[in-house]
């Protein structure tokens, strides 16, 4: 610095320059069509090409669409009403609308015990996926899952409430020995409820009523967009806590633990779902013991279940493996026992650095609940390739059909994904 | 100031290391420490990198595990119970170099979790100890904010405030200015000098001579994994015994 001539250099600011908004440029509809649409030839090319595919798209398909027909009996009154003219023939949806939603085998007297439960299940959600709603709403959450396995299936009200009882004692002999020590109380509290299942598995053939209150539906009477919901609202709910006990059980510094949660998660990924699908249809029956019967809902509800959360354990792993090893650090240092660390420090952490890809796997498990129709089950995609599809009114009603499942998958996946930007949003507290 | 290093200093031993050592695989990293610190002393240990001085104080809360030799804490034998770990850590504060604040909590939360969690202070309790100890260090008005809103000065005090809500007995420092800009360095040295004048038993991993010469009463140079010299600071900087320390003095002093 010292050889650098002085009298150039020296310069000391004496006014502070005063911070003044952005010159005004012209904006408006014309400066941003001109910057975004037409900032150069290739560029405007490009615009208009575009312009006039979605022209051709929608000119082929809005005809169809507002051309359609909605109340007819079958497909050949349809072409009649339609007389040649392009035209949807919507009436396959008006008048299997019920068989698309609740499959063709649910009592058509009993339709609103599923959508009592649907409409439950949005108070159910509310306070797990909005944490500022209040915490005791999440009663509701935990009682849900017994009334609309109540309303569903109907049968013998103490099925569900022995049930609940069993999750309770379990509760209850956890809460009691979980200060001497977690393993303790976990195992426990299994080992209490199973006791509870296993006697009142006992009972409740005694108590079972000769007309229950609501109507017994066996599991194959199930069928429609219901069935999907079902399937993949139960697997979701099942496999994020499965999914985080394996990532973290294979982060055990036990090698027995680690080596079985390894295991489980390669070999599951390495099997396609409809294989295990089948498994579970054919071959799971040989695992319970004979006479048990344990049902098809509960068998496919394992093998998706099992699928997606090794899945999930995946994506969770790459969480926990991102963040520094400092925060591990900081919550030992600070004396917190490992449930605690990772309860209160490590998973709030992992899980939202997670969020997309978890999402990924929800949405992707939904859309997969559609291939329980390869083994004979009518979910909304198999009821129309089979009874609907195959009835002589409406074979051929394909683009119809199937553009209604599209939609009705595209509603809820286009939720969940809303819902997880709008998560990440909310749980954005690093300021970077 | 100078007599700071004079004070509080008792017989009662807080961290009695003896023929520890510790391996990372094949490499020993700590070669035979024995270390005693008194209650209310503090000890500035340097080195150059790789010296093994963040592994030693490391050790002492078991965040590193040694393999030989003994440690004992506040008379509690560290060794692979649980239960004494746990106790010891709860006794013992941390600061990190990059501080690892929870990114995801407001510092208020930050600072009330361990004492709710691990000691069970009812929540009322432990929020009003932490406002206490914010204000010490200064930050009471960023309670509610997230640790990524803070300098990172600010940041390092959140942490000294953190470690305190739970009362240690003994506090560690793993080089906490060197991850910090020059101005934010003495914000954090003051409100550790402040903490050594109220008696803290204080073991500091650092670069920061002038720190030593006010604070310690000890200072100790590591090399190689092995203590190569201690003493009290006057006579550790101005006549050195060691050729190593010698060098290494020469090398951070002369510019």
């Amino acid at each position: 610095m010292s050889d650098t001539p002085a009298q150039s250099v020296a310069f000391v600011r004496e006014t502070a320059i005063p911070p003044s908004p952005a010159p005004a440029n012209a904006s408006g509809i014309v400066k941003w069509m001109r910057d975004n649409l037409f900032a150069t030839w290739p560029n405007a090319l490009l615009t208009i090409a575009s312009i006039y595919v979605i022209y051709l798209i929608l000119a082929g398909t809005m005809p169809w669409i507002f051309n359609g027909v909605w109340n007819t009996n079958s497909l050949a009154e349809c072409r009649e009403v339609l007389d040649g003219t392009v035209g949807a023939c919507f009436s396959v949806l008006t008048e299997r609308w019920n068989q698309l939603l609740f499959g063709f085998k649910y009592p058509v007297d009993q339709y609103w015990r599923p959508l009592t439960a649907f409409l439950l299940m949005f108070a159910a959600l509310a306070p797990v996926l909005f944490f500022d709603l209040p915490r005791k709403l999440l009663i509701i959450t935990a009682l849900f899952p017994f009334v609309a396995y109540w309303l569903i299936w109907g049968g013998t009200i103490w099925t569900p409430l022995f049930a609940l009882l069993g999750f309770v004692a379990g509760y209850l002999v956890y809460a009691r020995f979980v200060t001497q020590s977690f393993a303790v109380g976990f195992f426990g509290g299994v080992f209490a409820a199973v006791v509870v299942w296993i006697v009142t598995g006992y009972i409740t053939p005694m108590l079972a009523p000769e007309q229950p209150l609501l109507e017994a539906v066996p599991s194959r009477d199930l069928g429609g967009y219901m069935l999907n919901m079902m399937l993949g609202l139960t697997c979701v709910s099942l496999s994020l806590p499965l999914g985080i006990a394996l990532a973290l059980g294979r982060q055990s510094s036990m090698p027995l633990i680690k080596w079985i949660c390894v295991i489980f998660i390669e070999f599951i990924r390495g099997v396609p779902l409809i294989t295990l699908l089948f498994v579970a249809n054919v071959m799971l029956a040989y695992f319970f013991p004979p006479g048990s019967g344990v049902d098809l809902f509960l068998r496919v509800v394992i093998m998706i279940t099992m699928f997606s959360s090794a899945y999930i354990a995946e994506v969770i792993r790459g969480g926990l493996a991102a963040l520094p090893k400092g925060q591990y650090e900081a919550a030992d240092s600070l004396g917190l026992d490992y449930p605690q660390a990772m309860r209160l420090i490590i998973l709030p952490q992992a899980l939202k650095i997670s969020i997309p890809g978890i999402v990924n796997i929800a949405v992707g498990l939904f859309k997969d609940t559609t291939l329980v129709s390869v083994i004979s089950m009518f979910d909304i995609l198999g009821m129309i390739r089979g009874p609907i599809l195959a009835s002589t009114d409406w074979n051929g009603v394909y683009w119809e059909l199937l553009g209604f499942a599209c939609v009705v998958f595209f509603v809820v996946c286009y939720s969940i994904s809303q819902y997880s930007q709008w998560l990440e949003r909310r749980l954005a507290t690093d300021h970077r | 100031m100078a007599d700071t290093a004079q004070m509080k200093v008792s017989d009662e031993v807080a961290i009695s290391i003896q023929q520890m050592n510790k391996w990372y695989g094949a490499f020993h990293v700590l070669r035979d420490i024995d270390l005693t610190v008194y209650q209310g002393e503090r000890i500035v240990i340097c080195g150059p990198s790789g010296s093994g001085k963040s592994t030693l104080i490391r050790c002492i809360n078991a965040l590193e595990e040694h393999q030989k030799g003994s440690i004992e804490v506040d008379g509690t034998l560290l060794s692979s119970d649980l239960k004494n770990i746990d106790k010891i850590r709860s006794e013992v504060g941390m600061c990190f170099q990059h501080f690892n604040l929870f990114p995801h909590l407001t510092i208020l939360e930050n600072c009330t979790l361990a004492p709710i969690w691990v000691r069970k202070t009812p929540k009322k309790e432990a929020e009003e100890t932490a406002m206490h100890f914010l204000e010490k260090v200064k930050i009471p008005d960023q309670a509610n904010k997230y640790p990524g809103q803070l300098s990172g000065g600010q940041q390092q005090r959140v942490a000294i405030a953190r470690s305190l809500c739970m009362r240690p007995r003994i506090m560690l420092f793993d080089e906490p200015t060197s991850a910090l800009d020059p101005e934010m360095i003495k914000e954090v040295l003051d409100t550790m000098i402040e903490l050594a004048e109220e008696g803290m038993t204080m073991l500091c991993v650092t670069h920061e001579m002038g720190f030593a010469r006010q604070v310690a009463n000890r200072v100790i140079f590591m090399d190689e994994g092995q203590i190569v010299e201690q003493n009290e600071p006057e006579a550790f900087f101005n006549n050195p015994q060691s050729p190593r320390t010698q060098l290494f003095l020469s090398q951070i002093l002369g510019h």
